[in-house]
């Protein structure tokens, strides 16, 4: 199997701090991977090394079967590269942006013009195309941002957090785009803090924690792995909430979370399912809800590193 | 367009490159590029050449009719000598400008994007260098026709005019290594700002630029005697008004070179280790 991203033991450390303490990746081909993680777990990091921008302490990466060290300039003939702020010249206009990259390319004139306006097309900038990008709202940017990484057509592209920021309507509209250039054979990998994000359009998750992969695997796998399903129970009278903490407590062994009016715990064997379900009925109590589903990657996330996404990230606020 | 297909020009119209190095054509095209970058956007907002200039001509005006009659007894005589002190002051001011976009380049992203394209690894700098000798043109001549206009005479000719442009470019470029410093290190814009006018306004002012040296206490002279500032304005007055030249335009291109030996080493570990 040919890898369109290989990478080994990827170390970098800046003074004390451990940006990534060995990493292994492997993308194969036309696949999309989604890189998981709070802020500062190392994901843009393992992205700067990817993308040639930053030299590894340790450990070796191949792109597209060149050495992202060595054969840096190779590489960038290969990939894009979208970051996590717009990175696109506020004073030129949308289509000047597209066009100094297409000459940067070196495209003939007329070629970067005639791929500068494919472009803005198909990400519905056409009519902005003249205005200069600091009067564009921070989802045009986005989308101008991505264009730019694929005016070169690469077939590895980089997206780090290319949502953050962004309201859900813009978010929807990001991922149909990088759908389409999975359809188009192009190789991803994505960083994301949003869990859903992952689910919704990786092929394979890693999970990074504190600069490793903690876990990877297919979303299904991921969530299948940590031996979680998730029971949610909900009274149908609140007042019989501590009651069915109770007995889900005992029946299971161990303490259930308790939010808005249910009650829900992980659940590695099925069986107990039932043994809740008498024992409520025993009780007397009507369950106006009682469901058995997947755990959704943010319990997965919350079971593989003791903390939250959203957790993880104010920690390292407050770490740093 | 395919996703089995494992030819990896399949969806490359820009040719697969195979060898590392780049010839200096391809380097000079991607410098003019990244320096027609940093000027088109005059075309959209001509204002800005004047925005540009706004500061140099308050300045020009202000010392010629307030301070000129006190400090040399007529505007005219003082216009005759302060007005290379505000060329230098204004080339000097000027080089900033590469500080600042480079910092707002690396604080918008705009650097790393540029950084992972497949082009010649100096272009960055050198298009930003480039727009900005051609923006250091502009001034020169709007200076000059300004002075000239309000009195100014060129006593020297052609000759000495292109002198003068060519010295004050050359000690600009000197000087672009401590700018391509400032903006790769410096946190924000803002910052890049604070530190320019910190470092140039007492620079320039504690030059012969804008008076004689000889009202000036002692230990302060000696100061303004080391000042490259003192012999860059001297030569430009020589260049422009007559009068001797070499050993200040020695003194002059030394300093520029001394600057750039500093400093472009340190500039480039800057740009190379850059994360």
């Amino acid at each position: 199997m040919t890898y369109a991203i290989q990478a080994e033991g990827l170390a970098k450390r800046y003074g004390e701090t451990r940006a990534l303490d060995g990493i292994d990746l492997e993308v194969p081909r036309g696949r999309l991977l989604g890189v998981l993680g709070p802020n500062g777990a190392g994901k843009t990091t393992a992205v700067r090394i990817l993308a040639t921008l930053l030299r590894p302490d340790g450990g070796r990466a191949q792109v597209g079967g060149f050495d992202v060290v060595r054969q840096a300039h190779q590489v960038r003939s290969l990939i894009g590269l979208t970051g996590q702020y717009a990175a696109v010249d506020e004073t030129l206009t949308g289509v000047e942006n597209l066009v100094m990259i297409g000459r940067l390319l070196d495209l003939p004139r007329r070629d970067a013009k005639r791929r500068a306006a494919e472009l803005l097309e198909r990400f519905a900038l056409t009519e902005a195309a003249g205005r200069a990008a600091k009067t564009y709202s921070g989802g045009m940017r986005r989308r101008l941002d991505l264009a730019a990484s694929l005016v070169g057509r690469p077939q590895v592209l980089f997206l780090d957090e290319p949502t953050t920021g962004l309201d859900p309507r813009s978010r929807t509209d990001l991922w149909g785009v990088v759908r389409r250039l999975q359809d188009d054979g192009v190789t991803v990998l994505l960083t994301t803090q949003y869990l859903e994000e992952a689910d919704q359009l990786a092929d394979d998750i890693v999970v990074f924690d504190h600069g490793r992969v903690i876990a990877s695997g297919t979303p299904d796998e991921l969530k299948a792995t940590t031996g979680a399903q998730v029971l949610e129970v909900r009274p149908a009278e609140a007042a019989r909430l501590g009651l069915v903490e109770q007995v889900v407590a005992e029946v299971l062994g161990a303490v259930p979370e308790v939010t808005g009016g249910q009650v829900s715990a992980a659940v590695r064997d099925p069986a107990v399912v039932p043994a809740v379900v008498r024992r409520l009925d025993d009780l007397g109590v009507v369950a106006a809800e009682l469901s058995l589903r997947k755990a959704s990657l943010d319990e997965v996330f919350l079971a593989l590193t003791g903390h939250r996404a959203e957790d993880g990230a104010e920690a390292e606020e407050v770490a740093a | 367009m395919t996703a089995t297909t494992t030819t990896p020009t399949a969806t490359a119209s820009v040719p697969l490159v195979t060898s590392p190095r780049l010839g200096p054509m391809a380097a000079l095209r991607h410098t003019a590029t990244l320096a027609w970058r940093s000027l088109v956007q005059i075309k959209h907002n001509p204002m800005e050449l004047l925005d540009l200039s706004v500061q140099p001509i308050m300045f020009l005006l202000l010392f010629t009719y307030v301070f000129g009659g006190a400090i040399a007894g007529s505007t005219g005589d003082y216009l005759q000598f302060s007005l290379p002190g505000l060329i230098v002051q204004n080339m000097l001011f000027a080089t900033l400008t590469t500080a600042i976009g480079l910092n707002s380049d690396v604080t918008k992203g705009v650097f790393d994007r540029l950084r992972s394209l497949p082009i010649a690894r100096s272009a960055p700098l050198a298009g930003r260098i480039v727009a900005d000798t051609l923006k250091q043109v502009w001034a020169f001549a709007l200076f000059l026709g300004l002075g000239m206009v309000l009195g100014f005479r060129v006593q020297t000719g052609v000759i000495g005019v292109v002198g003068a442009l060519a010295l004050l470019l050359a000690f600009a470029l000197g000087m672009s290594w401590l700018s391509v410093l400032i903006g790769l290190r410096a946190s924000s814009v803002e910052k890049v700002q604070i530190v320019a006018f910190s470092l140039m306004m007492p620079i320039t002012f504690t030059s012969n630029a804008f008076v004689p040296t000889k009202t000036m206490p002692e230990w302060l002279q000696r100061w303004v005697e080391i000042n490259p500032v003192t012999h860059l304005a001297d030569a430009v007055r020589g260049l422009l008004g007559g009068g001797p030249v070499s050993s200040s335009a020695t003194v002059s291109l030394l300093w520029a070179a001394g600057i750039a030996i500093v400093f472009a080493p340190l500039s480039i570990r800057a740009f190379r280790n850059h994360s």
